[in-house]
């Protein structure tokens, strides 16, 4: 079991507002991505969740027991951190079994569950060495090791890849996603890369300056933001957002299309435009546009196209997949 | 610049190394030999520096003259023990305002420091009463006491730094494993501190033992250390040169032979790899 509910927190250092009151409820077994740009405070709320803050106001409950006043040590959730934080001093060994003795089990007990733990992460063969010794990616492992074996209620992840190169941040993701198959234990995950926070959660909570902003599935967040702060967040390149005639036109003050989403002549469309940039990835092209009247363009066409800097094309944005936002930011019903 | 060095700078610089060296070194190496010359060698003018008749008899004198193990017994029992019971309160005083200070943390550590300010005479005649009224004079467990409190800003203040350097998210990870305040501080901040702890350690009992104004003024024999061994030769029919060299050297050696097995342990930093 592993439910979390969040209930009105609020946290705040120093008079300054973190945290602005949030309501969350995560289920138990599913893989919850807390996203947002820095200073969004989706660090402060999971260091809330584990305990190592203490709330201003608020509760936390977990599995339905309220764990406000309860410290870290005894809340059940393991954390694995973005520096790693492994103990430089002890074994990697020593490093998987530290929870373990602190929570008094037999040595034998340990020495089979650490065995396990290692087997699952491939790192048998290091079970002697130091910290120093590893490789980031080894120590990466060793610090979601050390959150296995004590079969948490809910695996805190803060940022943990971001000090990994690119390669090896796409191979750990799918190692996550795979533990995640595997345990089916509650995980919630904080970063700042919303291609980590599509590709991994069940759910995408985004918080914006201490407030949750939107919860859904990511396709709920790519095809229905709720707002102009989700539609920028969410997807790449960022969705088109356009105002002018052709937003009012359609009843709102802003007009959003994602790159993908836009019909694309060389004759005739909505938005005359001019190619200013081509990017050819092979399996995508990406254009960079600029329109007269409504300003810059992102275009993304699937495979090859032959479209390069200066030639003059038509963009329209597809009917049914515009979205509309009102003056104050908010998607309009449509 | 460092990287373009040639070797005649490095020789310089080396040499230049050396003199310093020589010269912070000079007035141990002159009681040195100042211990094995005769008391007649000892003053006289010009000084002699290698070549006079080495004798060994102040050694002997000394010995015979005060029971040297005793004071040496007090000063490693003095110096070692008021520095672990002072370890012992230091540790979680450092670790509170390193890892959970509060908006006074920095004045407590000014005014801790400040006490270092006052000179010790100051206080001299409260503390020599109290001590003659609680029957603590010549006692060790009252000279430890004042040792342990003259040391205890110092071992705090350098703890602290030694403290910080220390990422806290590793005593977050540590207690999010379920290890208790005293199982943190035991099992994770205390290892990974050892170097600093240990070079903090060496530092407090260097000062313990040579600590000389409480040490003589509130000892007379059943507990008093090296430093009242030395000034004992210092009688009032003359200074001994020699004589007190011998007493010296034998009152430095023991804490020189420390300082210099335990250097390499100093500098050896352990909390490489911890993080990142």
């Amino acid at each position: 079991m592993g439910s979390i509910q969040l209930v009105n927190v609020r946290k705040e250092f120093g008079g300054v507002k973190v945290i602005n009151g949030v309501d969350l409820k995560i289920e138990d077994g599913s893989f919850t991505v807390f996203v947002g740009p820095s200073g969004c405070g989706k660090s402060t709320l999971l260091r809330l969740i584990a305990g190592l803050e203490d709330v201003s106001s608020g509760q936390v409950l977990i599995d339905g027991l309220d764990m406000t006043k309860v410290g870290p040590a005894k809340r059940g959730l393991a954390m694995v951190f973005q520096s790693y934080a492994l103990y430089p001093h002890m074994s990697v060994r020593g490093n998987i079994a530290f929870a373990l003795k602190m929570a008094k089990q037999p040595a034998d007990v340990i020495e089979q569950k650490v065995r396990k733990a290692a087997g699952i992460l491939n790192l048998t063969d290091y079970l002697d060495r130091k910290p120093r010794q590893l490789s980031g990616g080894q120590r990466q492992r060793v610090a979601i090791g050390r959150a296995i074996v004590r079969e948490p209620k809910a695996f805190l992840f803060d940022e943990p890849l971001s000090n990994l190169d690119a390669a090896l941040r796409v191979q750990m993701r799918l190692e996550i996603g795979d533990l995640h198959q595997k345990l089916k234990t509650t995980m919630i995950y904080v970063t700042h890369d919303q291609v980590e926070a599509m590709t991994m959660a069940d759910r995408i909570v985004v918080l914006e300056k201490g407030e949750v902003a939107q919860v859904g599935s990511p396709l709920e967040l790519y095809n229905k933001p709720n707002g102009l702060f989700v539609a920028r967040f969410i997807g790449s390149p960022t969705m088109n957002l356009v105002t002018g005639p052709s937003a009012t036109r359609r009843g709102a003050t802003t007009l959003g299309v994602r790159p993908e989403h836009v019909d694309l002549s060389t004759t005739a469309g909505e938005w005359p435009a001019q190619v200013l940039h081509a990017e050819h990835l092979g399996s995508d092209t990406f254009l960079y546009a600029q329109a007269e009247g409504v300003g810059a363009l992102t275009i993304r066409l699937a495979g090859e196209a032959s479209l390069r800097a200066g030639d003059r094309i038509f963009v329209t944005p597809q009917e049914s997949r515009i979205h509309l936002f009102d003056e104050q930011g908010k998607a309009k019903a449509q | 610049m460092a990287l373009k060095q040639t070797a005649g700078k490095r020789i310089a610089m080396t040499a230049a190394a050396w003199l310093v060296g020589f010269l912070i070194f000079f007035p141990i190496l002159w009681t040195f030999l100042t211990s094995f010359k005769s008391e007649l060698d000892a003053f006289s003018i010009p000084p002699k520096f290698l070549f006079f008749h080495w004798t060994a008899e102040n050694y002997f004198e000394v010995q015979s003259r005060s029971n040297y193990l005793l004071f040496a017994y007090n000063s490693i029992v003095l110096s070692v023990g008021a520095n672990v019971v002072a370890l012992l309160i230091a540790v979680p005083a450092a670790w509170s305002m390193a890892f959970a200070p509060t908006k006074r943390t920095k004045d407590l550590l000014m005014w801790m420091l400040s006490t270092k300010m006052m000179p010790g005479v100051g206080v001299l005649v409260p503390i020599y009463l109290l001590f003659r009224d609680l029957h603590l004079l010549d006692n060790r467990l009252g000279i430890g006491f004042v040792l342990m409190m003259l040391n205890l800003p110092i071992l705090i203040w350098m703890l602290y730094t030694y403290f910080k350097e220390i990422p806290v998210d590793i005593l977050e990870a540590a207690r999010m494993d379920g290890a208790s305040l005293v199982n943190e501080i035991i099992y994770v901040l205390t290892p990974m501190a050892i170097p600093g702890i240990a070079s903090t350690m060496l530092l407090a009992i260097i000062l313990s033992w040579n600590e000389a104004f409480w040490t003589l003024n509130l000892t007379t024999s059943n507990a008093a250390p090296l430093t009242a061994f030395i000034a004992s030769y210092s009688a009032p029919e003359g200074l001994f040169w020699a004589k007190l060299s011998a007493a010296s050297t034998l009152a430095i050696a023991p804490i020189l032979i420390l300082g210099w097995f335990s250097q390499k342990q100093l500098v050896r930093g352990l909390t490489f790899g911890a993080v990142k």
